[in-house]
Formats: C-alpha cells, structure tokens, sequence
C-alpha cells in the first residue's frame, strides 16, 4: 500500500513540469484581495452598493445585466421600500394591454433590469460594430475570474507599445486578449461621487463594480460559504466516528 | 430476554420466505459476502463510485425538474436553477463537480483493477462489464455538459458529433440522425437530454451485472492470489466499516471543492450562452475525456484518428488476454510495475496535451503519449508476461502478515 501510494506521488510529481509550461503565453494578472474569498468569505455589503452606483452610472450606458433583478437588492440591505423606490425610476415596456398596444410603466420589485439597447444590432450600431457583453456572469465567464475583470477595467494604456498598430476605433489594454479591446477606457480618478463618500480613485472605483459583478454573478456565495463550513464540520464528525468504528470492528480480527 | 419471536419478526420472516429483499441484500453487500481481509484502500473506490452514481442520479432529477430543453432557454434556465430555485446552486454545483468525482474514482478504481491484475481470470466479463460502465458514463457525462447550453456545450457537442462523419458510406447518416438536423440545435438538445436522463438508470442496471459478476470468483486483493477460505471476512461489518470511513474522506473532499471551487474545473467559456456565429479560441472536452481527445487529435488523419480513439478504449476489452502474466499483482512483477507507472504518467500527459493546441511540444507529446498506450497495451503487455520473473508469491494472505509478526 506505501509503495502504491508512493509510486502515485512519483507519477504526478514527474507530470508537474508540463502545468508549468502550459503557463508560459499567459498574462499575468496580479491578484487582489477580495473580501469573498476564502473559507468564510463574504460580501463587503457597502463596496457592493457603491458598485451598484458605478453600474446604475456609468456601465449600465452599455452593458445589460440580464439576470440582475430589483427585488436582488434586498440582499444587499435595502429595505422593501427602497427596492420599490429605486425600481421605479426604471421605465419597463409592458404589454399588450386590452388594445394590443405596448406600454411603459414603472419598475417593479420583480423587474429585471432592463437593457440599454432593444436588441445586439442596435447594441453594435451605437459602439463602432462591437457588441457590449451582458455582464450578469462575467465574473465566472473569464479566466481569472474578479482579478481579470479589476485588471482589465485599470489595465488601458493611452499609446500602445512600440510595435502595436491598433485598429480603427480600439483600445489597447494590457489584459484583454489580444490586447486590442473596443471598449474605451471608463473608470478614471473621481469619475462619480459615492453616496457614501468612500475614496472614489479609480482602483476603488474599479474594485466596488467589480465586487457588484462578483456579487449578480454568484448571489449565492454566503450561503454557499455557510452551508459549506457547516457540512464540513458535520462530515468531519462523520469521519472521525467512522474511523474509531472501523478500527473498533478490525480489532476483533487478526489483519 | 425470551426466545418467542416477535409479531414483527415473523411477519419479516413471513415476506423474506415469499421475497429474500434483505437476504438479497445481506448477499451483495451484508454478512454473507466473503471478501479476502487483505484489501487496502484502494478498494473503497467501487463502493464510491456506486456513490457517486446515485448522487448523480438524485442530483439529477431535481435539476430536470427545473431545467428546460430548448435553446433559447436552456441557459436561463440554468441560470433561474443558480439564482430563484430552493437550495438550486447548491444541487447543481453537487451535480457538475459530482461527474467529475464520479470521474475521479471510476479511474482510481480502474487503474486500482490494473495494477493488482483484477482483470484476469476468472474476473474477465467482470472487467468486460466495467469497460462498458466506463463508455456508458462517458457518453453520459458528454450529453450532460450540453445541457446547459454554454459556449463549450455547443461547440464541444459539434466537434464530437463531427466525429462520425468521419466513419466511410455511413457517417453522414449517423450524424444527421444524432443531431436531429443538419447541425447541432434544439433537436440535439432535446435528443441530448433525453438520452442523460435515460443512460445513468442503464449505468445502474449494468452496475448490478458488476456486482452480480463480482460474486461468482468473489472479490481479488492486493496479493493477487486466491483467498482460502479462513482468510475471508464478512463484508459486513467489516468493510462497511472500512468504506464508511473511505467515504467520510472522499466527501471532505468532494464537499470542499463544491463549496469553495465549484467552477475550478469547468471552463469559464461555458457561462457564455452558445452562439453558433462565435468559436472559442480553443475547443476542449472536460478533463476527464482529455487523454482520448489527445488521442484522438495525435493522429492527422480524422479516420484513423477516431478508431485510435474509440480503439483505445475498445482494446481494454481484450486486456486480460493481451496480458499473459498468469501473476495478477503487480506487487510480485518487477516489471510490469514499473510499466504500470510509466502508463499512469503517460495517460496524465496525454490528459495535458488534450488540453493544447495541437501544435509544437504537445503534438509530439500526444503522438508518444498514443504510441505509448498502445506499445504498452499490445506489445509490452504480451512480451512481459513472457520474459519477466515473478518474485515468489506468498502460500496463502496470511502466511505474510503472520510472518511480519514477531514470534512469542
């Protein structure tokens, strides 16, 4: 049984150097330090509002956020009544009513949040042919999850490297795949007040949207992170009384 | 206490007379099942993986009970599973890290089968049985990371399906016939989810032949040679207690990556809806069909390339003749141990290479990688058997263990 175990050691030691080659063509994004990571990881409630603001400000111009709705809010601590409130500076096309006619009313609680253009033709003719994604999943749909979305907002450069020709209408960015990005830079030193006067440095600025991205795209994570520790303890329990079972019955035979 | 039965114990024994359900039961898996008491830990990973196939298959039905099929809302509604359903992500992050568990301990449990010789008579067509679980779980797990309907299921399901084209005077036939149309999109999808909710109950059926054909030579171990009869214990109490145990483990892990890794091991393309007008840079299986695919992409020709794969997998079928060692542990053959090794890393470096661009370093790894496999599987296999020396086998599984006692 050792030698199994070891030679199982030996065989994925001796596979290790082929992660590391695979490495080499990617960029780098450095880390940051995110209030959900780790075992009990949460939301920082507060960054994930002023994140709401950067979105409801500036990115909500061009990017839907399909799966976001109103009533999502109340996790956030918004009361009842400030969800309604803030749904109905929304105007949602409804319909049709009795004369077969489209209407717009106000936001509810239980709308989503509507999209910026009708439909992605009109999406692309308004941005130069380049289609702004729906951000609800981008967190988890990008290699490197929040890291790569922070750098990416902060990684724009005004003149390319020598060498670079950008295409009509791009933008170079350090992070973007292939480094030529249609999206101009947005975030930038005391872009918008926070209602909560925070810092509002374009690392801050940065950091809370992408803490609100983080939040639409996996509004599960506390109770996930709760239920886990909770599971975690109960089958450690589990294991440890197994364990003493085992060797309780093995006693009983010569082995 | 008196000897009279209780009212409840004989109308137990009253059903068990007209149906033996638990003396069925106690057979499989309960008192009346001898096993050798020499078995290590790598024989938890059957019983785990039977665990798996259930938590997959309950996982399962309530993720069918909120999942649409149809390609306009399949990923919404994956989505709605994520967000609005009761315990939702919870089930389905079970259910996505769960195949790749399940895939994790069918291959411990498959190269557990190599390395001790579990293949060779008389436990062929129980091997024979397993080779066929392991295509079925394949399919299975390929029709299951369609469903959601992400860029990788789109593309992945079209680069597989293509595949059959490749199959002379036929192939186009049977690829308008898997995917319902011309190209892959919502008869697929329909098909696709049809076929995942049937074949995990057809894994299940052909579990219980497993098991079936598991009874009749009984259990192999760790010394390869016959167990006598004084050396059997009761399965139970002694390896229920052993795989309670191995599960408590197992599920520490599998828990931990369900809570705090759910996405590690997919790809992030599939939070991207499928767009048909879209390829992602690069098309890549789960990581569990990663060796075939390298397989499968080592070779230039996309003919011989498909029967080098689905031949990679149909060539364990002969296995226990292809190997003429009449010795079934690895622990007695010097050689073949150190062969079984070099496959281990073979197989996770074709792994790797599935996972690259086929060009440059991986694509002459990938092509060793496949010669390797089948150098090893239908050249080294028969020869080794032939040439290497065994080191003495022990007379009987307790002969060692008494030996590395100290006398009294």
């Amino acid at each position: 049984m050792r030698k199994v175990l070891f030679g199982a050691v030996a065989a994925l030691a001796l596979s290790l150097p082929l992660a590391a080659m695979s490495a080499e063509e990617e960029i780098h994004l450095p880390k940051q330090e995110w209030s959900f990571n780790g075992v009990l990881g949460k939301f920082d409630k507060q960054q994930v509002q002023r994140g709401f603001q950067v979105y409801k400000e500036v990115c909500s111009a061009c990017h839907s956020l399909q799966y976001f709705a109103f009533r999502n809010l109340a996790d956030l601590g918004y009361s009842e009544a400030q969800v309604k409130t803030l749904a109905a500076t929304y105007e949602i096309q409804d319909g049709p009513d009795d004369n077969g006619d489209m209407f717009k009313r106000k936001g509810k609680a239980s709308d989503y949040m509507p999209k910026p253009f009708a439909n992605d033709q009109a999406a692309r003719a308004s941005n130069g042919g380049a289609l702004p994604p729906d951000l609800s999943l981008m967190t988890k749909a990008r290699e490197g999850g929040p890291d790569y979305v922070y750098n990416l907002l902060l990684g724009y450069e005004d003149t390319p490297p020598a060498g670079v020709t950008l295409m009509p209408g791009m933008n170079y960015n350090k992070y973007f795949p292939g480094h030529q990005i249609g999206m101009a830079k947005q975030i930038q030193d005391g872009l918008l007040t926070y209602a909560d006067g925070a810092p509002n440095d374009a690392a801050h600025i940065a950091k809370d949207v992408t803490a609100f991205l983080h939040w639409v795209a996996e509004p599960k994570l506390e109770a996930r992170h709760d239920t886990g520790v909770r599971v975690i303890l109960y089958t450690l329990l589990f294991t440890v009384l197994a364990y003493l079972a085992k060797r309780q019955i093995w006693s009983r035979i010569e082995h | 206490m008196s000897t009279e039965k209780t009212r409840l114990q004989r109308i137990f024994e009253w059903h068990e007379a007209r149906l033996p359900l638990v003396g069925f039961i106690d057979h499989a898996v309960g008192t009346k099942y001898p096993a050798p008491k020499n078995l290590n830990y790598f024989w938890n990973f059957g019983f785990l993986a039977g665990f798996m196939l259930l938590t997959m298959i309950m996982t399962g039905v309530f993720l069918a009970m909120n999942y649409t099929a149809n390609i306009h809302m399949a990923f919404d509604s994956v989505e709605r599973i994520m967000r609005d359903v009761n315990f939702g992500w919870l089930i389905r992050y079970m259910h996505s890290n769960g195949a790749s568990f399940f895939f994790i301990v069918v291959y411990i449990h498959i190269f557990r089968g190599l390395y001790y010789g579990s293949y060779k008579s008389p436990r062929e067509v129980l091997w024979w049985i397993g080779v066929i679980i392991l295509i079925l779980m394949m399919a299975t797990a390929f029709m299951g990371y369609v469903l959601p309907w992400g860029q990788m299921s789109f593309w992945g399901a079209t680069v597989i399906t293509n595949l059959f084209t490749a199959i002379p005077v036929v192939g186009k036939a049977i690829t308008t016939l898997l995917w319902g149309g011309f190209s892959v999109d919502n008869p697929t999808l329909n098909r696709f989810f049809a076929l995942h909710f049937l074949l995990p109950f057809v894994i299940l059926g052909v579990v219980f032949l497993h098991i079936w054909a598991l009874h009749i030579p009984g259990s192999n171990n760790p010394l390869g040679i016959e167990a006598a009869p004084g050396d059997k214990i009761p399965f139970h109490p002694y390896y229920t207690a052993k795989d309670a145990f191995g599960l408590g483990v197992f599920l520490l892990v599998y828990f931990s990556v369900v809570f705090w890794a759910p996405n590690m091991l997919g790809d992030p393309v599939n939070y991207v809806k499928a767009n048909p007008l879209v390829t992602p840079a690069s098309i890549v299986p789960e990581w569990y069909l990663l060796p075939f695919y390298a397989i499968l992409r080592s070779i230039p020709d996309k003919l011989l390339g498909v029967i080098a794969m689905f031949g990679s997998l149909l060539l364990l079928f002969v296995l226990p003749w292809l190997d003429t060692s009449r010795i079934r542990s690895a622990t007695f053959r010097p050689i073949y141990k150190i062969l079984f090794w070099v496959l281990v890393v073979n197989m996770i470096v074709l792994g790797w290479c599935g996972a690259q661009h086929p060009e440059g370093l991986p694509l002459i790894l990938s092509r060793i990688g496949t010669f390797w496999y089948f150098f090893h599987m239908i050249i080294l296999l028969p020869v080794v058997g032939w040439i290497e020396t065994p080191k003495p086998l022990p007379a009987s599984i307790s002969q060692p263990v008494m030996a590395a006692q100290p006398a009294e």
